[in-house]
């Protein structure tokens, strides 16, 4: 028996050296890894790992071409954003962006597989290169962009946290967090929600206790049923699940309390550049052909027109603007075509919930959506 | 000539076959570190626990030690540490009480008991664990009043949705002088069973009933005369009440924790039951007959006779179901219990260190794993029949 369990404890022993093998490296001395890191980069390191594995740099965009399909990681059950029915259907509002990269590299908005993933696991999808390109309401932040090795592209929903209480505790939005003093707050792990939450209230000098669930529809039954006294989230995501969970919504107040600049963007892995540029430019054309105008409905007008910023947005002229990114020339006509412009693809999704377009209007419109000029 | 018979011979091929297992595992452990960290390379990762210093900026609903936002990561996974050691430690001695409980109702005379036993392991061991959690926590306590309308157990004790809260005896700032005289009461009780024992067997026949008072007399003397020694009572007792919106003084266990205790504890006993009536059943009919005829009674006989003999079955496969405990007790995150799993979840999101904290946990469960079957074998050893 002792020797079954010297065995035992000499396998703990050997798996602690491997750690500390690994971990070690990198903690004695962390900035010469990092700048070796760098260096590498560009070495073809996975090129004869076979298929589902990372991409090493520059490959994506022609890996995907070669595939014939984009595999787009997305949230699964957040109506309005990312959202699948129970006939297998996507819809929302990240999911359109999917279809409008697919329509860009294909002409076909369907040739999209949508991967609905978790808060927790998002991140580690695209890193592992299980997914192409993630549109899942994700917040770009400095330690994600940096440390965990992706690339944001441009925002595509300008958000903030907000937190939503019962009428019964406040029905006054302006009551501000000191009306939770001493409250639970349901929250849901794996989001920057957890950190802007403990920040907000340590500043008003309110105490609380969160309680964190995996799944934000977990959070939102908790809520409900009366387990914590308010529940905090992006406000788009409090008015959408709120509208389409809760039984009644009316009894519910979202308080006039900014907690957190929340700019959504989708992300693909670092290190490549192509593939990161063209993620940026559909979404740049999206909202380029709704300053100008142009929808799904008139873009085959807009084929004929002599505006020089309009041929060369869709490809009319000889800019070649496409070929550039290595797409076809006409990808942004493909994209209103088959998905629509910005505004479209938000009143198609976000519409039904009444949220005011507000910052995400064009910067036309007293919005933040400006797009680098197509030339 | 040789050289064939070098091939067939069965001692040399054993040898071949662990090596060229030993080959392959290296092989594949090679492979899966070169594949690691060919991918960490080319994503510009690198692998450290460096991060564990930095402050972690969460903050945690409960815990059993200091913490506040401002502390480390390495402080927020020690939380969650401690809170599911706790829930592992709590859980296990009480799913053995509900498990040893069952397993004997299931094999009562009464026909009611046994088939309400039967139908509790029916139920629990065939539905999953993740479910009766679910159950325990949306269905059933979050079912309950809201605090103004509390259902009063006596105690007082009372349930509510935001948790439930007991009268309690708590140490105050005398109970650090006042330990080691707890540490003598329970020596006290050793020695008084250890004379016992010693007169017994001398005189052939137990010591009258009321001799046993002892166990309880000698103690309480011992731990009353350490508290007069103190200038405040070491403990004190504090009471649940209502002030205002909330419940001022008690002690309050969160839904989360109750329910996951109680699912654990429920659907762990389940399997534990059937262990036990396992044990029982093992032990031959004419073991009970031999000592009935020597005129033991029937307490004496389950005591004295079956259950030392059935511990001998059930404690292997009772190991692992305490193992299974403390490994299930990570679905903690299900329902909101910020256990291990959870706030390393939360550090893992926040960090992107993932290798590191998936090291972290393995670790973590497999030391308390380890713990726990060191422990239990020494007891199985113990316990073991004792062979010439």
């Amino acid at each position: 028996m002792s020797r079954k369990l010297f065995s035992v404890f000499a396998l703990v022993a050997v798996m602690a050296l491997v750690l500390s093998a690994c971990g070690g490296g990198a903690a004695q001395s962390p900035q010469v890894v990092k700048e070796t890191v760098v260096v590498t980069v560009e070495v073809p390191a996975a090129a004869s790992t076979p298929a589902p594995a990372p991409v090493a740099g520059g490959d994506r965009l022609k890996a995907i071409l070669d595939r014939g399909k984009l595999i787009c990681g997305v949230h699964g059950s957040f109506q309005g954003f990312g959202f699948v029915d129970s006939a297998g259907v996507w819809s929302g509002f990240d999911v359109d962006f999917c279809r409008a990269w697919a329509a860009a590299l294909f002409n076909d908005a369907n040739a999209v597989e949508f991967r609905g993933l978790s808060a927790q696991a998002r991140f580690t999808a695209l890193q592992s290169g299980e997914v192409d390109v993630l549109s899942r309401n994700s917040t770009w932040t400095v330690t994600r962009d940096a440390e965990l090795g992706l690339t944001f592209g441009p925002v595509t929903f300008y958000d903030g946290q907000a937190i939503m209480t019962k009428t019964s505790v406040t029905a006054d939005p302006a009551a501000g967090l000191k009306a939770l003093e001493g409250g639970s707050v349901c929250v849901q792990s794996g989001t920057t929600t957890e950190l802007n939450l403990a920040d907000a209230f340590r500043a008003a000098g309110v105490t609380y206790t969160p309680v964190v669930f995996e799944d934000q529809n977990a959070a939102f039954q908790a809520y409900e049923e009366g387990r914590c006294d308010a529940i905090t989230s992006d406000r788009s995501q409090l008015a959408t699940q709120g509208q389409a969970v809760l039984k009644n919504y009316a009894d519910h107040v979202i308080l006039n309390v900014v907690m957190s600049k929340e700019p959504l963007a989708p992300a693909v892995a670092q290190g490549d550049d192509k593939w990161a540029d063209v993620v940026h430019w559909v979404v740049y054309g999206m909202i380029q052909a709704e300053e100008l105008g142009i929808t799904s409905k008139n873009v085959d007008d807009f084929l004929k027109s002599d505006d020089p910023v309009v041929k060369r947005l869709l490809g009319t002229d000889d800019s070649a603007l496409g070929a550039k990114l290595g797409l076809s020339n006409d990808f942004v006509y493909r994209v209103i075509k088959l998905v629509g412009n910005y505004g479209e693809v938000y009143d198609r999704n976000l519409g039904v919930f009444n949220i005011a377009r507000g910052q995400n209007d064009l910067w036309t419109k007293g919005g933040l959506l400006y797009a680098p000029p197509m030339r | 000539m040789n050289i064939k018979a070098f091939w067939r011979d069965i001692r040399f091929l054993q040898v071949l076959a662990q090596v060229v297992f030993i080959l392959l595992l290296a092989l594949v452990a090679g492979f899966l570190y070169a594949n690691v960290s060919a991918n960490l390379a080319a994503r510009g990762l690198t692998v450290g626990y460096g991060f564990m210093k930095n402050p972690a900026s969460f903050d945690i609903g409960e815990s059993f030690i200091p913490y506040n936002a401002s502390d480390t990561y390495a402080q927020a996974l020690l939380v969650g540490l401690v809170n599911t050691l706790f829930v592992t430690v709590l859980g296990i001695l009480l799913t053995t009480i509900v498990g040893i409980l069952a397993g004997v109702a299931r094999l009562s005379s009464n026909w009611l008991i046994r088939q309400f036993a039967g139908a509790y392991v029916g139920l629990i061991r065939n539905t999953p664990l993740i479910i009766q959690l679910m159950f325990w926590y949306f269905a059933v306590i979050l079912q309950l009043p809201p605090v103004k309308q509390a259902i009063q157990l006596p105690g007082p004790t009372f349930l509510t949705q935001r948790g439930l809260f007991l009268t309690m005896l708590v140490p105050t700032e005398t109970f650090s002088g006042w330990w080691p005289s707890l540490v003598v009461a329970i020596i006290s009780i050793l020695v008084i069973w250890f004379a016992f024992q010693n007169v017994q067997q001398s005189r052939g026949m137990p010591l009258p009933w009321w001799n046993k008072l002892a166990y309880i007399l000698v103690p309480a003397l011992i731990l009353w005369i350490g508290a007069s020694l103190q200038p405040v009572p070491p403990l004190e007792l504090t009471v649940p009440a209502l002030n205002g919106l909330n419940f001022k003084g008690g002690v309050r266990l969160t839904p989360e924790f109750v329910a996951l205790v109680f699912g654990l504890v429920i659907y762990t006993g389940a399997f534990i039951a059937e262990i036990v009536r396992a044990g029982i059943q093992s032990v031959s009919k004419g073991q009970v007959e031999a000592a009935r005829s020597l005129g033991l009674t029937t307490g004496q006989t389950t005591r004295l006779i079956v259950f030392p003999q059935a511990l001998r079955v059930i404690i292997p496969p009772l190991t692992s179901q305490y193992l299974n405990l403390a490994k299930n007790s990570s679905l903690a995150i299900a329902i909101g219990y910020p256990d291990l799993f959870s706030i390393a979840g939360t550090v893992f999101n926040q960090t992107g260190a993932a290798i590191e904290i998936v090291m972290i946990m393995m670790i973590s469960y497999l030391c308390m794993s380890l713990f726990t079957s060191f422990l239990m074998n020494i007891y199985n050893n113990r316990m073991r029949l004792v062979e010439r």
